[in-house]
């Protein structure tokens, strides 16, 4: 056992600090500004970080990256989180797109796609979820039709972040209605930029609209899209998923060690930390935050040494979003009310955290992929 | 980084775990504990291969392993419920090497490590403790009070009283001494950092074995036609148990590696693992005995030894809520520490 990091990696870390500190995102726009400024901002930093060679470090460096290793890759999104600032714009490429068409992709796609991801030339999103496939992604209805050398696809998605600024959209749909549920799909680059996709922003509970839902109606598709050969798309699919959850758990983890840090340091400042209920909800949601590191590190270090990560990677999650829910409410009463009113920062992580037990797999979810994957329970059948 | 155990520690933790298999198994805990007794064969033999003394320095006649060796023996002997002195034993041991003057080390450690001697430790107010693990055994105690003095005994040196505590797979004593009474320990008691991995350690095993008993039992146990596993109820509630158990295990491996290789966060991490090792101690032998249902309110069944253990356990060296306690205490330094005058 050693919970340190090897000189290579703390000089990583260094290098990379260095340059968070002499290189900042462009100022915030006004509050008022709306989102399209909060974009713009996003976009004009991955440019930054492009240029400077930070944009994707654990790509390989024949396509723009570092070659960094899993762990420097984690170190990577640790100090993201740690100095505050914005994603970059084009995160699902970075983080998700770009790595599933590394294992999946043609020469021809990867030689398409992949450099356009990375200086945020072109955005992508994540067209997966629909109104009816949450949980229960493979039940997906949007259907792709073959027309000769292209798809038609008709179906309805929802939850696709980023949307009104893509150009590319990771789309699932259904090409064999006849094969069994999970092997009739098919995995799809599709072009955002065709009237036959309407983007409709969804309003979410904080006021804002990160997501959006997408109507497509006919929209066409050239072959040369498909990812992964045609009726795989769950498997290329389950690589997205699988990179979804190792890099971004850094970030997050890290964001809830800031937030956490605030509230202390609040509590502090009102002589909270003496009053024994604070105290012990203060302190509780510390050992939680640093068995979440733990755990993460623990599951990525396995994951380097023993191969493929984990389902136990699901317990981070879990505990990442509930304590961060937590933390988010205790917030309120160490602030006061104040905590509660419109545009401040703790009244907008409060109602974001919602999100958190429900977004990248709920809680229920996890639960269950925990209790048949981890303990080996038996699989209730549910009559169809 | 690398959680990992090394080839000798992962000897270790399989040697232990074989033996304890084969020589505390269930029945014989059973056997044990319905008369109140210490299984001294198996004792004996533990002591032959030298476990009391594991981490306890060469110099000193141990073996002069790490922390995090000694967590393994705990965790092992926490599974199998060994109705053994070991815990009380070592954690003696722990501030007896650290906090004690070379003539204490002297006299108590080599008896410690050979196993030939017993100790125990445990928090006391005003020279009071209602609850020592091992205590009627011991012949040395080490009293903890709550500013952090320390000061050791003999037998004849205080007054022991032998308790029928819940847990009757390991003896237990009041201990009560007056002030002028014993000899004193160096202030802060280093040490007790240690301890209270060995202690989280035992909480963590005995948390792991609850949730496989469980496991096994739901997986098996039929009502409506199906595992009572498959029910969500069911199948959720053993989630959170392995939840539990994971986040104390992550806590309490940081804290066995810091003992050894980072001494400055022992106290923090030490903190941080005894609140989570109580914590899921209480919780996840309390879910074993539910998801057990009828069954684990039963004699019969095995879980409420667990149960029993881990309620003894999780008070020892102040629960949960202490610790947390402690943990806040820490932070606020840290805060004003940082904060310009």
């Amino acid at each position: 056992m050693d919970l340190t990091f090897s000189p290579q990696e703390t000089a990583f870390r260094d290098e990379f600090r260095g340059w968070l500190s002499e290189n900042q995102p462009p100022p915030e726009p006004p509050a008022d500004a709306g989102d399209d400024a909060h974009y713009a901002r996003r976009r004009d930093w991955q440019r930054h970080m492009y240029d400077g060679g930070w944009a994707a470090p654990a790509w390989p460096t024949e396509y723009g990256g570092r070659g960094a290793s899993q762990t420097e890759s984690a170190i990577y999104y640790e100090e993201l989180g740690r100095s505050g600032v914005p994603l970059a714009a084009n995160t699902l490429g970075l983080l998700l797109g770009g790595p599933t068409l590394m294992v999946w992709g043609t020469p021809e796609q990867k030689e398409r796609y992949l450099a356009p991801i990375l200086s945020a030339e072109e955005i992508w999103c994540q067209g997966f979820s629909e109104p009816d496939a949450g949980s229960d992604l493979a039940s997906l209805k949007t259907k792709a039709v073959k027309d000769g050398d292209e798809w038609v696809v008709t179906g309805q998605k929802v939850w696709t972040s980023g949307a009104q600024y893509s150009k590319w959209c990771m789309l699932v749909a259904r090409t064999d209605s006849e094969a069994a549920k999970h092997k009739g799909l098919t995995y799809f680059l599709m072009d955002m930029e065709q009237d036959a996709v309407k983007v409709v922003p969804l309003r979410q509970i904080t006021g804002e609209a990160e997501f959006n839902e997408l109507f497509i109606e006919e929209a066409r598709i050239p072959d040369a899209n498909v990812v992964g050969g045609v009726g795989n798309g769950w498997k290329v699919a389950l690589t997205t998923l699988m990179n979804e959850r190792a890099g971004l758990g850094f970030a997050l983890q890290i964001g809830l060690r800031r937030l956490l840090d605030n509230l202390i340091a609040v509590a502090a400042e009102k002589g909270l930390l003496e009053n024994p209920l604070y105290a012990d909800a203060i302190a509780e949601l510390h050992v939680r935050c640093e068995s979440i590191r733990l755990l993460a590190w623990k599951g990525l270090t396995d994951a380097e040494r023993y191969g493929q990560p984990g389902p136990e990677g699901s317990l981070v999650k879990w505990l990442w979003s509930d304590t961060n829910q937590r933390a988010t409410q205790l917030a309120v009463d160490v602030i006061g009310p104040q905590a509660l009113t419109v545009g401040t920062e703790w009244s907008y992580e409060l109602l974001r955290a919602r999100g958190n037990t429900i977004e990248g797999g709920t809680t229920e979810v996890l639960k269950n992929i925990v209790a048949e994957r981890v303990l080996g329970l038996p699989r209730l059948k549910v009559a169809a | 980084m690398d959680f990992g155990l090394t080839d000798d520690q992962r000897d270790i933790q399989r040697t232990a775990r074989d033996l304890l298999a084969e020589r505390a198994t269930p029945a014989r805990v059973r056997e044990h504990a319905e008369a109140a007794s210490t299984d001294t064969a198996l004792w004996k033999e533990l002591c032959e291969l030298g476990w009391p003394g594991i981490a306890i320095a060469e110099e000193n006649g141990g073996q002069g392993l790490g922390t995090i060796e000694l967590s393994i023996l705990c965790e092992e002997l926490g599974r199998s419920l060994a109705p053994v002195p070991f815990l009380a034993s070592t954690m003696a041991a722990c501030v007896i090497e650290q906090a004690g003057s070379p003539e204490q080390r002297e006299r108590w450690l080599p008896g410690l490590a050979s196993g030939e001697t017993i100790g125990a430790l445990a928090g006391a107010l005003d020279g009071t403790a209602e609850l020592v693990v091992s205590g009627a055994e011991a012949g040395v105690i080490v009293l903890i009070e709550d500013d952090g003095s320390g000061r050791l005994l003999t037998p004849e040196e205080a007054e022991v009283t032998p308790i029928a505590a819940i847990d009757p797979t390991r003896s237990a004593a009041r201990v009560s001494a007056s002030e002028e009474a014993g000899e004193a320990l160096e202030e802060g008691c280093p040490g007790l950092g240690q301890a209270l991995v060995a202690v989280s350690s035992e909480l963590v095993g005995v948390s792991g074995r609850a949730l496989e008993m469980t496991l096994a039992y739901v997986k098996d146990r039929k009502q409506f036609g199906v595992p009572v596993g498959a029910y969500q109820a069911v199948s959720h509630r053993c989630a959170q148990m392995l939840l539990d158990t994971e986040k104390a295990r992550s806590l309490t491996a940081l804290a066995a590696w810091s003992a050894d290789a980072d001494p400055e966060g022992l106290a923090e991490a030490a903190a941080m693992a005894k609140a989570a090792a109580s914590d899921a101690g209480r919780e996840v032998t309390a879910g074993a005995i539910q998801m057990h249902g009828g069954i684990g309110f039963t004699w019969e069944a095995d879980v409420h030894w667990l149960y029993k253990r881990a309620q003894i356990d999780a008070v020892l060296l102040g629960g949960a809520g202490r610790n947390r306690a402690r943990l806040a205490e820490i932070l606020a330094d840290r805060i004003s520490a940082s904060t310009p005058a």
